[in-house]
């Protein structure tokens, strides 16, 4: 436990550039799409309680503001985390294009944006 | 220009964990951040413990975390990092005293790569010629000074300590790619392990710390493609 401790504070505390954060919103978006896909059995798995928790939770539960809004969060993860997958595997087979790094983050880093915007906006119309 | 140098302190005789020393200094702009650790060890605190040598960014011997972020103490200018130097020991490697860590963990990567040419075949004439292109091939990893500074600015080193690290690649890409030498399979089985190559995650803090400026990165990338060529 204190060796992850000790780890996390080097990962925030060190001064690193647009790979470092790119690394670590890696790491968090798959951690969060983790975490959404043990929700997703779960409720899946919750149809051989009966209809009535089935429906509660994907009728009620589920379309409620503040699931739409992790709902917005699970969207930016998904695209950032499939981006930047991209990425690595591109400069992995083209180990040459690393000299672009920080540019290929800050574009795909827009990329991811200009697709999450609308999709938020669409996700959070029933609920704004 | 008056700078406080925030270091981060320890003596295992005396200390139970470590702790932050603050020194204010007066230096000049182009003054190196080793100069201003001289001034707080020669005029204010003599206790203060660090590795320097030939302090003309040759030797390695001075990385550290400066102003978070892995550097050579004699390559970074006062004037670059602002009125407080914040001055800690690199991460990842034991703690021996103050800026002072155990390098052997890191030593004993680098030679689990055979980091020496490797050729039992006799030559023709009396030295192994090589072309010009040939030595280009493999010319930025020749650069590598064993300062640590890529290993430890790397979060795969920071989370698992037996990952073989940026440095021991470079040093095995700089032979592999020798055509000279005829260990460039063996090297490669090495760095195959679950500990070498692969724990890689593409982070490119290790293209920052590097203080010889090696595209550190681009050479792991072709170890791997080599290992995918090869085995």
């Amino acid at each position: 436990m204190g060796a992850l401790v000790e780890t996390l504070r080097y990962v925030i505390s060190y001064r690193g550039t647009e790979g470092h954060w790119a690394w670590l919103l890696h790491r968090l978006s798959g951690l969060g799409i983790a975490l959404f896909l043990s929700m997703h059995i779960i409720s899946i798995f919750s149809v051989g309680l009966g209809p009535r928790v089935y429906n509660f939770l994907h009728e009620v539960l589920y379309v409620s503001a503040p699931a739409k809004v992790l709902e917005v969060f699970l969207i930016f993860g998904v695209l950032f985390h499939a981006a930047n997958g991209m990425r690595i595997i591109v400069i992995d087979f083209f180990p040459g294009l690393g000299k672009y790094q920080r540019t290929i983050v800050r574009i795909e880093l827009l990329v991811v944006i200009l697709v999450f915007i609308p999709a938020a906006i669409i996700t959070l119309q029933g609920v704004l | 220009m008056r700078v406080k140098m925030r270091i981060r302190r320890f003596n295992p005789e005396k200390d139970s964990k470590p702790w932050w020393g603050e020194y204010e200094v007066e230096v000049e702009p182009t003054d190196r951040v080793l100069d201003a650790l001289h001034q707080v060890k020669w005029y204010q605190d003599g206790t203060l413990t660090l590795r320097r040598s030939c302090a003309h960014g040759i030797c390695g011997s001075d990385a550290m975390v400066i102003n978070g972020r892995n550097a050579l103490a004699c390559k970074v200018l006062m004037r670059d990092v602002g009125k407080v130097c914040v001055v800690e020991p690199l991460r990842g490697l034991p703690l021996i005293k103050d800026l002072v860590v155990d390098m052997e963990p890191f030593f004993a990567k680098y030679r689990a790569v055979m980091p020496w040419l490797v050729n039992d075949e006799i030559p023709d004439h009396g030295e192994r010629l090589q072309s010009p292109e040939a030595r280009e091939r493999y010319d930025d990893t020749t650069k590598c000074i064993l300062c640590a500074a890529c290993t430890t600015s790397c979060p795969s080193f920071w989370a698992n300590e037996h990952y073989i690290g940026p440095a021991a690649i470079v040093q095995a890409h700089r032979f592999i790619f020798d055509d000279r030498d005829r260990a460039a399979v063996e090297r490669l089985r090495i760095l195959n392990d679950r500990d070498g190559v692969w724990r890689c995650r593409t982070v490119f803090n290790c293209v920052q710390a590097c203080p010889r400026e090696i595209d550190v990165t681009k050479a792991i990338g072709e170890v791997k493609l080599a290992i995918l060529e090869a085995l």
